[in-house]
């Protein structure tokens, strides 16, 4: 994996010791360590390897284990209902990434040009708010403006598209959509607030150049701020996809993975088939295949960050 | 810089219309709150009569003073040992840059990729098999692990940036590293130890999966734990469920509005490094 960290050792900082005192030094130094790496081992390192491991058996939680092979991943591939949760993942990426990331990219272009002042800071405060609030507060508001009775419906009947209204988290053709929707609601205030720091910090000579060269507001868009912002939005991306790929919290509040399997996401179907299904083994297939998938969309995303330097 | 008057308009209709959809959900549960509890009103009607008591009742009925406590007991027990040990990891890996440094960064940054679910079933497993399940530690204990990865490249990110002279003269002095520790690193680590800490009290208040595994009572998970079950038993009483959902997420965003700063740096941060 491509992640920035400076090499340990700096030439500056190395000075030549007495390779006793350096030994003395270094056991000391991995004391300091310590209780973050045992926390870290017991709880989640070692989590990992055990999910890997049961993902080969066969298991309901408390009997014997009985070792499968790769039945469980073939059973994921085979069962429509189980590779269907991965491709809504997918299809929650381009609602919970890539509209807030685009969307985000120029509502901070906005605030960098037409409300530098009080109103922009304004702005990126509000739209923040949702990011901090418990994501099971935000599957419950929004269960409630989906409803047939709530603000969306009411909203679209006084625009005069009163025909279309319908409890959308209970629709088999808009309710993962409508899930989208909550998560635009959440993320796109921690898109805009990331992407408008990195904004204000571009040379502003480069935006008066280009408009002294009659370049419009759309062309600077293009040709300057999404170019030097690559590294920022290699990051949203980045943060916004591991959050769309390890849905939980909404979906299990708003949907249930409902109306039949419509909603039904990776993480929601882990619990459900670990839990409730006590099938321990299938569940960690399908969640070592999460983990992977993260990995494998992460990686070019971090190749795209480092061919800005 | 001239900038056209339709631009400005445009611009700025776009952050209102933004604004609006943002803050209308918050107005909306707010007035379904208000009204007559088991109706079912409209999604932005003003109340005839406004209810003011439905939040004394949702207080009452799911127990969130027993919550409170119980949240804030959670919340206690994991940022203060987060806190210390990822300062004292980041300090080990940014400032003494003990050997190995680099690999062990990489372990930890590896997990800023793990999804929870990932790991939850080894977890309830685990727990069972040490008997932490179902108990106080239950929660508090992964709570602190999975919050290693970001904490610890977040401390390691502020004592990487700083001047290694600092701890070699002190050195010379004769000073141990506990000392450096102690009386000179600590001190000056305090802003973003301090933002940290916000940022992990927010997510802990939060954690919804983690109390919904591992804590069979309700009464004893965190708020937003709790307010996953309190949703299944008033699922039909919509002006109940927005009153306390709203309960729930006022000290969020309070702690927000108080330390917006702090904690839109600490993310930023933490993930323009990440």
């Amino acid at each position: 994996m491509t992640f920035d960290y400076q090499p340990a050792f700096t030439s500056a900082s190395r000075k030549p010791r007495t390779s006793k005192r350096a030994h003395r030094e270094a056991f000391v130094g991995w004391l300091y360590v310590l209780p973050a790496l045992l926390m870290y081992a017991v709880f989640v390192l070692v989590p990992f390897l055990l999910t890997i491991i049961y993902s080969f058996h066969r298991w309901n939680g408390v009997g014997p284990m009985t070792w499968v092979g790769l039945k469980n991943y073939i059973t994921v591939f085979q069962v429509p209902d189980l590779m269907g949760t991965i491709f809504h993942a997918f299809w929650l990426v381009v609602w919970f990434s890539f509209i807030p990331v685009g969307l985000g990219l120029v509502v901070a272009s906005v605030i960098n040009h037409v409300a530098t002042g009080r109103f922009g800071e304004i702005a990126r405060t509000v739209l923040f708010l949702p990011y901090v609030i418990a994501l099971v507060a935000a599957g419950i508001i929004w269960g409630w403006l989906f409803s047939l009775s709530g603000l969306v419906n009411q909203f679209l009947s006084i625009i005069g598209l009163g025909s279309i209204t319908r409890a959308w988290l209970g629709d088999f053709n808009w309710a993962l959509s409508a899930v989208g929707i909550i998560g635009i609601w959440v993320l796109l205030g921690f898109c805009t607030v990331l992407l408008s720091t990195a904004i204000s910090k571009v040379d502003p000579s480069l935006y008066e150049a280009a408009r002294i060269d009659g370049s419009n507001w759309i062309r600077e868009f293009f040709e300057i701020t999404i170019p030097l912002l690559k590294q920022e939005i290699g990051v949203c991306l980045t943060v916004t996809v591991i959050f769309a790929l390890a849905t939980f919290d909404i979906v299990y509040v708003a949907t249930a993975g409902g109306p039949g399997n419509a909603t039904s996401v990776p993480g929601l179907q882990i619990y459900i088939l670990a839990f409730a299904q006590r099938n321990i083994g299938l569940a960690s297939a399908l969640a070592v295949m999460l983990m992977i998938l993260v990995v494998v969309i992460i990686i070019p995303i971090q190749r795209l960050n480092k061919e800005t330097y | 810089m001239k900038i056209g008057r339709g631009e400005i308009f445009t611009g700025r209709t776009l952050l209102v219309v933004l604004m609006a959809f943002t803050i209308l959900p918050f107005i909306s549960i707010f007035f379904t709150a208000l009204h007559p509890s088991g109706t079912v009103p409209g999604g932005l009607d003003w109340p005839v009569d406004p209810q003011w008591g439905n939040f004394v009742e949702a207080f009452k009925v799911a127990n969130m003073n027993i919550l409170i406590i119980s949240s804030l007991r959670i919340v206690l027990m994991v940022v203060p040992i987060a806190l210390i040990i990822s300062t004292m990891a980041g300090f080990a890996i940014g400032m003494l840059r003990i050997p190995g440094s680099s690999l062990l960064l990489l372990l930890f940054v590896f997990g800023l990729t793990l999804p929870f679910q990932g790991i939850i079933i080894p977890i309830y497993t685990l727990e069972r098999a040490l008997h932490i399940y179902n108990t106080k530690f239950a929660i508090a204990l992964p709570l602190i692990a999975l919050y290693m990865p970001f904490s610890v490249f977040w401390m390691r990110a502020h004592f990487v940036n700083i001047p290694v002279e600092i701890s070699d003269s002190a050195r010379v002095d004769g000073a141990t590293t506990w000392d450096l520790f102690r009386r000179i690193h600590l001190p000056l680590a305090q802003a973003p130890i301090a933002s940290l800490g916000i940022l992990m009290s927010i997510w802990t208040w939060n954690q919804f999966l983690l109390a919904l595994v591992l804590i069979e009572n309700p009464n004893q998970r965190t708020m937003a734990g709790a307010l996953g079950a309190f949703q299944g038993h008033y699922a039909t009483n919509v002006p109940l469920l927005c009153a306390g959902t709203i309960i729930i997420l006022v000290p969020t965003l309070l702690v927000f509005v108080l330390f917006q700063r702090q904690i839109i740096k600490a993310l930023l941060q933490g993930a323009v490094k990440g």
